[in-house]
């Protein structure tokens, strides 16, 4: 199976600041991969390069095996929706339709027909008079008309209302559950990614910090408390993400290959939520000074 | 039809909440044997959530015997869960009474009891944490 995203030692340079510098990861196919990472991580830029709207500067990328862009044949494969959810203001909902069927040889006119009636929008009205959720749902109806392979999200639900936002979210799986497509969005949402993704991807400065399947990761990372220790006395299964300690008591995130039976431990679960932060705000793991360092918290 | 609804701070993996579900539902008597379940689509549609969450949780279903995917009508019930028989359960009850009774006269209170409960619990399993 080929990725759905692959990139090595991926750079993008503007003038002398990186947006994008030295990122080398795999998405791959058949998921709904979320992408997560602080403002600045360089997701944006990623998801560009990616649909070939930017070149890189430095480095390699491929969208489902090839170059992206590369051609109308691999523009077909994969649908795009940016941030924001681009609309032009002064055309109507049927407008967008008509251009999509222009644009896109593979259109699958019944299919945007049909969801734009489901959603209940207006034909006639100008995409410009649509509330957010609308807009944002006219550009997924264009996105997946054209039957990708790959929809490439940036940001789809940021600036949605949580109603808006399960809608989004609902018509997007419906799709994945029809189309059978693979998916690549980025969100600062993590409780929306827990529902949706079942492939997450960290990252931060450009680095991949953890990336896997859900269901793996959440299986081998958990929550310890318990009496104070320091993190270097743990035995070598035990992978430390993040740690805080009183003079009494020691609570850490950590993974673990197998299952944890000190019985000295209370072991609790970790949420999508809990492990991606605890992942975005570890420090650097080419620093493991910083392992051995047992800090204070009063 | 059954409708599933999904906690989000149980910390219960989702695919294991629609499992856990579908059982409660075969114990309650809502689902019998010949029912069909809700399709991929409708649940993903209603809840929001990654198809192949449903399809993990059908799976499963599938494979303790309690459903049965005939392809292109959907999955359907073909029996009820059954529970371990009362003889059995009556014996691990009263064997279980007596070693709690044990741990209390050795002066164990309630959390030290769950805490080794648990421990032994979480090695028993262990194959299903790593």
């Amino acid at each position: 199976m080929s990725a759905a995203i692959q990139a090595s030692a991926l750079g993008k340079a503007y003038r002398r600041t990186w947006a994008l510098r030295d990122c080398t990861l795999a998405i791959p196919e058949g998921h709904v991969a979320g992408l997560v990472g602080p403002n600045g991580a360089g997701k944006t830029t990623l998801l560009r390069l990616a649909t070939g709207m930017l070149t890189p500067t430095h480095g390699t990328i491929t969208v489902l095996g090839q170059p992206p862009a590369a051609g109308p044949a691999q523009l077909a494969r994969v649908g795009f929706v940016a941030q924001d959810t681009p609309v032009y203001a002064r055309m109507t909902v049927a407008d967008h339709l008509r251009l999509g069927a222009w644009l896109n040889p593979g259109w699958d006119d019944k299919l945007a027909r049909q969801r734009i009636r489901q959603l209940g929008l207006n034909p006639k009205q100008r995409a410009g008079s649509l509330s957010g959720g609308q807009r944002a749902q006219l550009t997924l109806t264009l996105a997946m008309a054209k039957r990708p392979e790959l929809l490439i999200l940036d940001e789809p639900v940021a600036s949605l209302d949580p109603l808006a936002r399960r809608e989004f979210l609902q018509g997007l799986m419906e799709a994945v559950a029809e189309q059978r497509l693979s998916v690549v969005l980025s969100s600062h949402l993590v409780a929306d990614l827990e529902r949706v993704c079942d492939y997450v991807v960290v990252l931060v400065a450009s680095q991949v910090r953890v990336a896997g399947e859900v269901s793996d990761l959440l299986a081998a990372h958990h929550r310890l408390s318990g009496p104070r220790r320091s993190s270097g006395s743990l035995p070598a299964s035990l992978e430390v993400i993040t740690e805080s300690h009183t003079d009494k008591q020691s609570n850490l995130l950590v993974r673990a290959d197998g299952p944890v039976l000190d019985p000295a431990w209370t072991v609790k679960p970790v949420s999508l939520e809990d492990l991606v932060l605890a992942y975005m705000s570890r420090a650097g793991s080419d620093t493991p000074a910083r392992r051995s360092h047992l800090g204070v918290v009063s | 039809m059954i409708e599933f609804q999904l906690d989000e701070t149980s910390g219960v993996a989702t695919y294991l909440q629609l499992v856990q579900q579908v059982h409660q539902a075969l114990r309650m008597g809502m689902l019998e044997p010949g029912d069909r379940l809700p399709t991929a689509q409708q649940v993903v549609a209603q809840l929001a959530i990654n198809p192949n969450t449903v399809h993990k949780a059908y799976r499963e279903l599938e494979r303790e015997g309690l459903v049965r995917a005939r392809p292109g009508l959907g999955t359907f019930v073909t029996r009820a869960p059954s529970g371990p028989d009362p003889a059995t359960q009556a014996r691990f009850l009263a064997a279980m009474a007596d070693w709690l009774r044990s741990a209390r006269a050795a002066g164990l209170g309630p959390d030290d009891i769950d805490a080794i409960y648990r421990t032994a619990f979480r090695g028993c399993f262990a194959e299903g944490v790593a």
